[in-house]
């Protein structure tokens, strides 16, 4: 035991030393969300918004100055049949549209709920996801407001959100689960496999071999220093995340930070396979990153959408653990939901897992050749 | 006397490339063993052999006892080794290299200082140091410290004065003589003849095989031929000239002068005759002994 705290001492003393290894591990993830975070802006302040009043009644008029009094919209046009929408969408002036249904007032009184329509803007559709989530709130607000006023049964204006342009809003909402997920393969993987073979250049890896110490000890050595800063490092940009762009956790926290161990584990595995089978640091940074990180850019659903892909490209990416956790992340961020699933994805991560820690045992030489 | 390695026809193939061929020879505890060859003679690979690292084609290998192939683990617990190149980390200090090497090795640097004292004591007021910052002797006395930390029965060091200065040679060589007090065996390779001298016993090692193993005063002995010293002011018309002279076996340049063997291990005048006729007429030729050097081109040329 005292071997293996002596071996991990030594790991975090190489990294802390490094300098290019510090910014690797904590500079480009912060750079990363940084940058995502200007580019993507978050300030909603005057967006013109048009409406569609088809009931023209007291609530309906009430419920549009309260969505423009918010400081957030400005109404800059009124519109007065469906055909008008997409000729003033398209000229871009406009984020979205509000539409009232007819008889919007009389229904809300009478059925006790009443339709409103919000056409977004898709094509700018982290604006368009701001601006809907802004106008459901307002309309939430307003909901309690007409309870609380009229004390008679919930009354309720049921926000109807649609996209123009770009429907599903996919893929574009998803640059803290992309990130997270492209930063921690990239991370462990290049990280863990660059060290192994660091000592096998350097010659250090024969007096380790001559030592005393199992390969077990030294893979694990290896391998905790990068796990406990990887795992700082999710909490970092899920941080990071939260103060720049407010982005919640939607789902359970608990069980975002035990997915990430689980693809931390299961990236830390593949670098070291990786390590088994190059000799030197090029070869090792060549693997990971060719045969890693592009893919994990392009195929693993991170920017472009699976199901837009042929099918062969498809199946190459069923073979790329991020594909998995892409989905894990992304279910558990963004849409809130449990365990019940992500369970698949978890199955098959863990599998991955086990296969690279299986095939990196086999091929971990205890000799030179 | 206990034997420390014991190696029967041991040999080794690097795919075509026959690195070592049916390699035999025992190592006393307590002796400094030598072998002395040039780059490719396959020292380095034998090393490995010795410290586990490798495993032959054929043959056995017993070190301290045990068999290298089955009782690896046993071994690696009682072997230093320092490899060609000096492996430390050249990010961690002299201080955090020398403490690491001793936890590996499950013990500490305040247990066996004694041992290292007189050579760490060089380097302790660089201790805080990087090793990558230090000069080519003082990385030989660390990385000697590191390798013989835990005690070990066996000193394995491959090439440890090779890119170090004449006077961190000699230096070496002092402490490696004092460690015989700790009855610590110790294997080294080396590519300079004059410090064959120094082991108690050599072996010539060329092409994977061993050309002779003895004393060093004895090889030296066993060269056949009576040794001739010549020297002129221009060195090597004088060893193209003595080459044609016909009385001659061999003349090899060594130093400033040229080494030479007659075929009735004598000359006479005529030999001055034939270099003024090649335009040398200041040579000098005296009677010499022969040197580690000498009997291994003898035997290189057998071979």
């Amino acid at each position: 035991m005292k071997r293996f705290l002596g071996f991990v001492k030594k790991e975090f003393l190489h990294i802390f030393r490094d300098f290019r290894t510090l910014i690797i591990l904590f500079g480009i993830p912060t750079a990363q969300i940084l940058i995502f975070g200007f580019v993507v802006s978050t300030d909603i302040k005057d967006a013109g918004v048009a409406f569609l009043d088809l009931s023209k009644d007291e609530i309906s008029q009430k419920l549009s100055d309260k969505i423009c009094s918010s400081g957030f919209f400005k109404r800059t046009e009124d519109l007065f049949n469906y055909n008008d929408i997409n000729k003033i969408l398209k000229r871009g002036k406009i984020k979205a549209v509000i539409i009232f249904e007819k008889n919007f007032g009389r229904n809300l009184i009478s059925e006790n709920k009443a339709t409103l329509s919000i056409i977004a803007d898709g094509s700018e559709p982290n604006t368009a996801t701001l601006i809907t989530n802004y106008i459901t709130a307002i309309v939430a607000d307003f909901n309690r407001e007409l309870v609380n006023t009229s004390g008679a049964g919930a009354m309720l204006v049921q926000p109807e959100v649609r996209m123009f342009y770009n429907p599903g809003l996919k893929s574009h909402f998803m640059f803290v689960p992309g990130v997270i997920t492209l930063i921690l393969i990239l991370i462990c993987a290049l990280m863990t496999s660059v060290t192994i073979t660091r000592e096998k250049e350097f010659g250090t890896m024969e007096v380790l071999l001559v030592s005393p110490l199992r390969p077990v000890q030294i893979i694990l050595g290896k391998v905790m220093p990068y796990f406990l800063l990887s795992f700082i490092n999710v909490i970092l940009i899920l941080l990071l995340s939260w103060f720049v762009f407010g982005l919640p956790v939607k789902g359970s926290l608990v069980l975002l930070l035990a997915e990430s161990m689980l693809y931390i584990l299961m990236s830390l595995s593949l670098g070291i396979l990786i390590s088994t089978v190059s000799s030197t640091m090029q070869q090792a940074i060549f693997i990971s990153m060719i045969g890693m990180m592009l893919p994990t850019i392009l195929l693993s659903g991170f920017i472009f959408p699976i199901e837009n892909m042929p099918k062969i490209y498809d199946w190459v990416s069923s073979i790329l653990p991020p594909r998995y956790f892409v989905v894990i992340i992304k279910n558990i961020m963004i849409k809130g939901t449990g365990f019940l699933y992500v369970w698949k994805e978890t199955l098959i991560l863990m599998v991955f897992t086990a296969v690279f820690i299986g095939l990196s045992v086999r091929n971990f030489k205890i000799r030179l050749e | 006397m206990q034997k420390v390695v014991e190696a029967s026809g041991i040999s080794k193939k690097f795919g075509e490339t026959q690195a070592l061929k049916n390699i035999s020879f025992e190592v006393n505890e307590g002796e400094i063993f030598g072998f002395i060859g040039p780059d490719g003679a396959g020292k380095t690979t034998l090393f490995r052999i010795i410290t586990t690292l490798l495993l032959p084609d054929e043959g056995e290998m017993k070190v301290l006892g045990l068999n290298s192939k089955t009782g690896f683990k046993e071994l690696r617990k009682n072997i230093g080794y320092m490899p060609g190149r000096f492996s430390l980390y050249q990010d961690l200090s002299v201080e955090e290299n020398l403490n690491f090497y001793a936890t590996v090795f499950g013990t500490t640097v305040n247990e066996n200082y004694d041992l290292i004292s007189d050579i760490y004591s060089h380097i302790e007021p660089f201790k805080k140091r990087l090793a990558g910052k230090l000069s080519g002797g003082m990385k030989q006395k660390l990385a000697l410290s590191c390798a013989l930390i835990h005690k070990p029965g066996l000193l394995v060091l491959d090439e440890p004065t090779t890119g170090v200065d004449a006077v961190s040679r000699s230096e070496f060589w002092d402490m490696l003589k004092k460690l015989k007090q700790y009855n610590i065996t110790i294997i080294l390779s080396t590519p300079y003849m004059d410090e064959a001298m120094r082991c108690d016993r050599v072996a010539l090692i060329q092409g994977g095989q061993i050309l002779s193993i003895d004393k060093p005063q004895k090889i030296k002995e066993g060269f056949s031929k009576k040794l001739f010293r010549a020297k002129a002011s221009e060195k090597y018309g004088l060893i193209n000239a003595l080459r044609q002279y016909p009385e001659t076996v061999t003349a090899y340049p060594f130093g400033d002068s040229v080494h030479v063997t007659f075929i009735n291990d004598k000359f006479d005048n005529s030999i001055f005759m034939h270099l003024k006729k090649m335009g040398i007429d200041d040579a000098i030729i005296t009677e010499t002994e022969a040197s580690i050097e000498d009997r291994f081109l003898e035997l290189m040329k057998k071979a």
